[in-house]
Order: C-alpha cells, then sequence, then structure tokens
C-alpha cells in the first residue's frame, strides 16, 4: 500500500495516521506520550508495520511539540507547526469552513480561515484551565470515565454555575457544588459551561467566529463541551470524523505537497528504523554568555542532529 | 572612584559603561541575564509586577555580589508602572539588607544633572558633561545602526548564525573604542564586513514590524531572541524602537510624535502611559507602509500593552494587516513562541501567495 504518514507528537498524545495517495485515511493511532516521545512513536509505527508489512511511504510529515525530534528521527520531508497543520486539514475536508476551535491535552486554539487561507489564530498563553489534563483529573476525581463525561452532561436538566477562570478555582467550587448537594450530571455540564466561557473569553477573546465551525482535537469527543459551544456561539459545531488526528492528517498533506504528490523522493528512513536506537541528550555551551542548551541526537550512537545553539559552533557537518 | 552598576537592557550596558568612565566613576558590569538572574529577581519581586522588575532586581543582587556600591536604575512619570520600580527595588534591597545605594534617574535634565555630578563626586561642568554625554551618545547610535543592518541581514545571508556572530563581534569592539574617531571607524568597517553576507539571490523575504514595550522590545534575553529566530525565518524585522531613539525622544525631546499619534488617534485618542498609543499608532503605520505583518510584545500584567492589545483586532481588520500580540513572563517556554511566530509567519506567506493568484 503507497501512501503518507503525519505524526502528531503532542504533549499528552502522539497521533500517527497513514493515508492513501487520495488522502483517505486507512489506519489511525492514538498512543499516550507519557513523557517519552521517541518510544511513543517507534510503538505506534511498530503497531502499524505489523498490521500491513508491505506499507511504501511516499512522504512523512512531523507536528506537535515534539515535532522536531521526530522529524530528525523518521527523516520527516515536512515538519510544520500544529496551527498551520490543524488548519490544512480542517479546510482539506471542508474547503468551506471559516472558524476551527482546537482543544488538545495541554493547549487550546482558535483558527479563523477565509476562503482556506489562516488569516488569524490564537493559543492559549498562561493558563491550562480547561484543556483536556483538566478534564482527565476532574473525570478521574468524581470516578467517571472520560468518555462518559460528556454523555452525562447532556442528561443535565439544570446546569450549575462553575467558576472556569482557573482550574483550580474551578476545582473547588466544584467541590462546594458538589457538598451543597447538586447531582453530579448537574455539575459537570456546569463546568462544560465554565470552559467554553473561559475558552472563548481567552482564547477567542476579539475573534470574529463565523460559520461553518469544526471543533477538533481530543476535547471534542466530548459531546458536552460541543453541546457547550453550540448553546454559547448559537452556531452548530461540526466535529470532523477523525477529530482526535487532524493534526496529524494536516502534516501528512503538507508532506504530499512537499513530495509533490511523490514525484519528489521522500526523506523517510524506512521502518529499519524501528529496530534502531535513538538517543537524545542536552549539554550547556560555555562558549559565550548566551549558555545555549544544545541537544544531541544520535541514531545507533552516530551523530545526526543538533539543536539548541544560537551560532554555527554546533552544527553537525 | 565610585563602584556604580546599572542593569542590563539589550546593548544599553555598552554606552552606559563608557559613560561612567568618563565621569570618573567604576562601571560594574552586569553579569548577563541568566536563569540565575531571573529566578533572583523572582524570588524577591512581587508575582504581579512585570518582568522588567524581576530582571532588573536579579541585575542589581548578581552586582551587589560583584561589589558595587551604587545602583544606577530608571525612574518615570507614568502611568506606567516602571516609573516606580526604582523605589520597589529599593525597599526590597533594604529588606534583604543589601548594602548599596539606589541612584533613580527620573527623565529631567535637572535629576540627570544633579545624579551625575552625585556620582562623579564633585562639580561636573555642563560642558564637560555634554561633551561625554556626546559621547556615549555616538556609541549607542552606531551600535543602532549596526543592528538595523543586522536586522536586514538575517533573512539574506546563507547563515543567518554567522550575520549574528559578526555583529556580536563589532558590539564587543564598539564596548572598547575609546575615541569618537575610533567609533567612526568600527562602524564603517562593521557596516562593511556585515554587508558581505549579503546573498543577492534571496528574493521573497517577509516583512514584519515589531511593536511593544520598550523593555521587552530591547532586551533579547526576556523576548526569547525573537529577532534572531523571525531573522531564520526569511523574516525582515522592522522596528522603531531603539536606545538611541528613545534618549532623543525621551530626554532631549527632538522627536516630532505627531505621525503615530495622527495614526493612533482614531483607534486610541490618548496617551495612556508607557508605549500603549505608540504600539497602536505603529502598527497603523507600519500596515500603510505595506509590511506583511506585525507583533506586538509585552510583558505580562503590562497595563498600556493590555489596553492596546485589545485595540489591535480593530486595526488589524480596518487596515487589513495580520497582528499577532505575544506576552512574556518568566514562564514563557521557547516552544510555545517558536510555534506561534512559525505559525504567524505561514499565514502571511500563504495569504501572500493567493493574492499573487488573485
Amino acid at each position: 500500500m503507497r501512501g503518507y504518514l503525519g505524526i502528531d507528537v503532542g504533549s499528552v498524545s502522539t497521533n500517527i495516521v497513514f493515508t492513501n495517495e487520495q488522502m483517505e485515511v486507512l489506519d489511525s493511532l492514538y498512543i499516550r506520550t507519557q513523557g517519552r516521545p521517541i518510544d511513543a512513536v517507534q510503538r505506534g509505527m511498530a503497531q502499524m508495520y505489523d498490521k500491513d508489512g508491505d506499507l511504501q511511504i511516499l512522504g512523512v510529515g512531523t507536528t506537535g511539540s515534539g515535532r522536531h525530534l521526530i522529524g530528525a528521527m523518521v527523516g520527516a520531508d515536512c515538519i510544520k507547526n500544529e496551527i498551520t497543520a490543524h488548519a490544512v486539514a480542517a479546510s482539506h475536508l471542508n474547503p468551506e469552513v471559516r472558524t476551527v476551535l482546537e482543544i488538545g491535552g495541554q493547549d487550546s486554539k482558535i483558527i479563523l480561515l477565509r476562503q482556506g487561507i489562516v488569516v488569524d489564530f490564537a493559543m492559549n498563553t498562561v493558563c491550562a484551565a480547561g484543556t483536556g489534563s483538566f478534564l482527565d483529573q476532574q473525570a478521574s476525581r468524581l470516578g467517571i470515565p472520560i468518555e462518559k463525561f460528556g454523555e452525562l452532561a447532556l442528561q443535565s436538566q439544570n446546569p450549575v454555575r462553575i467558576a472556569g477562570r482557573c482550574s483550580v478555582f474551578a476545582e473547588s467550587d466544584m467541590i462546594h457544588k458538589q457538598q451543597m448537594g447538586h447531582n453530579t450530571s448537574d455539575i459537570i455540564a456546569g463546568l462544560c459551561a465554565a470552559l467554553v466561557r473561559n475558552y472563548l473569553n481567552n482564547v477567542g477573546k476579539g475573534k470574529n467566529i463565523q460559520e461553518p465551525v469544526t471543533f477538533q482535537g481530543g476535547v471534542a469527543a466530548n459531546v458536552g463541551i460541543r453541546q457547550a459551544f453550540e448553546d454559547a456561539l448559537k452556531v452548530q459545531v461540526i466535529v470532523p470524523e477523525h477529530y482526535n488526528v487532524m493534526g496529524a492528517i494536516g502534516c501528512a498533506l503538507l508532506a504530499r505537497e512537499e513530495v509533490h504528490n511523490g514525484e519528489k523522493s521522500s526523506k523517510f528512513k524506512g521502518f529499519e528504523m524501528l529496530d534502531m536506537e535513538f538517543q537524545a541528550s542536552s549539554f550547556e555551551c560555555d562558549g559565550c554568555p548566551n549558555h545555549c542548551e544544545v541537544i544531541n541526537f544520535k541514531q545507533n550512537g552516530k551523530l545526526i542532529a543538533r539543536w539548541g545553539a544560537r551560532c554555527p559552533r554546533w552544527e553537525v557537518g | 572612584m565610585k563602584r556604580v552598576a546599572y542593569p542590563q537592557m539589550g546593548n544599553l550596558g555598552i554606552s552606559v559603561k563608557s559613560f561612567l568612565w568618563e565621569l570618573g566613576a567604576e562601571p560594574i558590569e552586569p553579569s548577563p541575564i541568566s536563569k540565575r538572574t531571573m529566578d533572583l529577581g523572582v524570588q524577591n519581586a512581587p508575582e504581579f509586577a512585570c518582568l522588567p522588575l524581576k530582571v532588573n532586581l536579579g541585575n542589581h543582587l548578581e552586582s551587589i555580589e560583584k561589589g558595587a556600591e551604587y545602583l544606577l536604575m530608571a525612574g518615570g512619570i507614568g502611568p506606567c508602572r516602571f516609573g516606580y520600580y526604582g523605589e520597589v527595588q529599593r525597599e526590597i534591597l533594604q529588606d534583604l539588607q543589601k548594602d548599596a545605594e539606589m541612584i533613580v534617574i527620573e527623565p529631567n535634565i535637572f535629576s540627570i544633572y544633579w545624579s551625575f555630578n552625585y556620582l562623579h563626586g564633585g562639580f561636573v561642568s555642563p560642558l564637560r558633561l555634554y561633551r561625554i554625554l556626546k559621547f556615549a551618545m555616538k556609541k549607542m547610535k552606531a551600535i543602532d545602526d549596526l543592528e538595523r543592518i543586522t536586522q536586514y541581514l538575517r533573512p539574506r545571508a546563507k547563515k543567518p548564525q554567522q550575520v549574528n556572530l559578526r555583529y556580536q563581534k563589532y558590539l564587543k569592539l564598539l564596548d572598547q573604542a575609546a575615541s569618537e574617531d575610533r567609533i567612526k571607524e568600527l562602524k564603517a568597517e562593521g557596516i562593511e564586513r556585515l554587508q558581505e553576507l549579503n546573498n543577492p539571490e534571496v528574493k521573497d523575504v517577509v516583512h514584519v514590524g515589531i511593536v511593544g514595550e520598550i523593555y521587552q522590545v530591547l532586551e533579547p534575553y526576556v523576548s526569547l531572541n525573537i529577532e534572531e529566530k523571525l531573522g531564520e525565518m526569511g523574516v525582515q524585522v522592522h522596528r522603531e524602537l531603539f536606545l538611541s531613539h528613545w534618549v532623543m525622544d525621551h530626554i532631549l525631546k527632538r522627536v516630532d510624535r505627531s505621525s503615530y499619534i495622527n495614526a493612533a488617534t482614531p483607534y486610541l485618542g490618548a496617551m495612556i502611559g508607557g508605549h500603549g498609543q505608540e504600539t497602536v499608532g505603529q502598527a497603523v503605520l507600519y500596515a500603510r507602509e505595506g509590511l506583511d505583518g506585525v507583533i506586538q510584545l509585552a510583558p505580562f500584567t503590562c497595563m498600556p500593552e493590555i489596553v492596546a492589545e485589545s485595540i489591535l483586532p480593530v486595526v488589524s481588520e480596518r487596515e487589513q494587516i495580520p497582528i499577532l500580540s505575544l506576552f512574556f513572563d518568566e514562564h514563557s517556554g521557547e516552544a510555545g513562541v517558536q510555534t506561534r511566530i512559525e505559525a504567524f509567519v505561514d499565514l502571511i506567506k500563504r495569504r501572500s501567495e493567493r493574492s499573487v493568484l488573485a
């Protein structure tokens, strides 16, 4: 099978997709990064390879906070930031889309597009309230599986008001409401509304949100949050089929663009990479007062890339 | 000789150092801002103060370790909190029982004249002071000119890091320059050596204007070397805020502010402190000059810049220019900034591809 590989290495999850040449998603994986991105990607790719031994990769793209590391490891044709990747994927699926809401593990963003071009974007800056990690944490505190969280919120008849400004305050407010005797579904529905309010006031502040609106990222699985968005924005919110791997789809698309639909050969290192040993280590350069933290990246003990330096001193020859 | 330290802000130190020597005081160079400087400042400063207070407090503490007896700090007449930071730092250092005297220079001729006499330890004639200041000003201008060329060349050189290295080298040489002739010579030589790195084959350079709060804009450490990062992405950075420009404007009152005030007026008609009105006005001017985008840099909790930030989306829409606002504090991470500016540059590039096709 010939096709493209997209890898999105995020803080919480690592997502890998394999698409055919028509960019239909044939396989997608959602793995917990657990602080070891190299390991997560190797595990994921091994799973994919086990399923289909004659995958032929025409191009690879990486995105997410680990994009440079993993890009060097797999030999990516295209290393892109997650905003561009998400926007590309959203407008590929629906060329009309004008607003992308994305909530992932530790960040949330809004992207505005007009005629398929990103015209504005914003990311959460100093606050992680309302991202996936917080929802995860609250679900486990209440003993509710995260998958059931949204459905439970939809059952609520009378959502309570939760202070969503900050995740610490939100948690104490939730505990307060629970001790007052409110039932769990009302509290959860209140939390969903509070998180959406917080998102729209922080990330979405001053942004002109127009339809069609798509909602992607891991949190889009939560129907409670989706409903809260629809109530707050008074528009229909579309959740695409592959909502949780849209970043990976975006960088697969960008990789295809980079290799000109397969005319240019890919830099992909091949699945032999799964048996190789990759090692990243860092040191502080003492050549000047900048004290750059330089990263050494080794493949089977051989140095293949270095980054983090602000001068050419540590360039790999 | 009095041992005098001063806080770190961009290349200000080079001029202040030679000024102090000429005045007959012993300058104590601040250690370059490091994680330790930040930690010292953050530990001892109020949490909701903005970065300049914390970083400069860290500078003071490190300089005291190096034996400084006097600490120079800029004052101000608001309405920005910075004007009061010198006093706040004085109190904090007293609480920490640090034995150093804080000298706060207010932006008026009398305060400046008095402080300089005090540092000299006796009477300095106005004529002598004028000569010393003129010399320091020459240095400052030469540095700023080299920096402008560096901004131009980063996106146009084969290796942008090479440009940074050469620029740093000439900063060091200018630091040691002891005469006006030598400054002139070094400036000419530096410009020539930098120009050698120009690669005429580079065509599509993106132009981005930088606006915002002066400390955040001028001190590369706190804004995570954003200008170098942009340069590596093929962006030529434009900005009006340079040290020499600030001195001409605020101390010598020789800058005509009407252009940015007029441009800002339909959006923000009042001086709200700090560089708030300049940020808005300059963003409008950059849009009309045809730049591709504007980036606003400001420290977290900065009031004037927060006001400007909430006005900039309107500027962006009416003047048809993408604007990105970035706020920084001691928690700001390299990765977050990198992602945002990469996405911003992508946005600009894809936008211009579209306009070429249309």
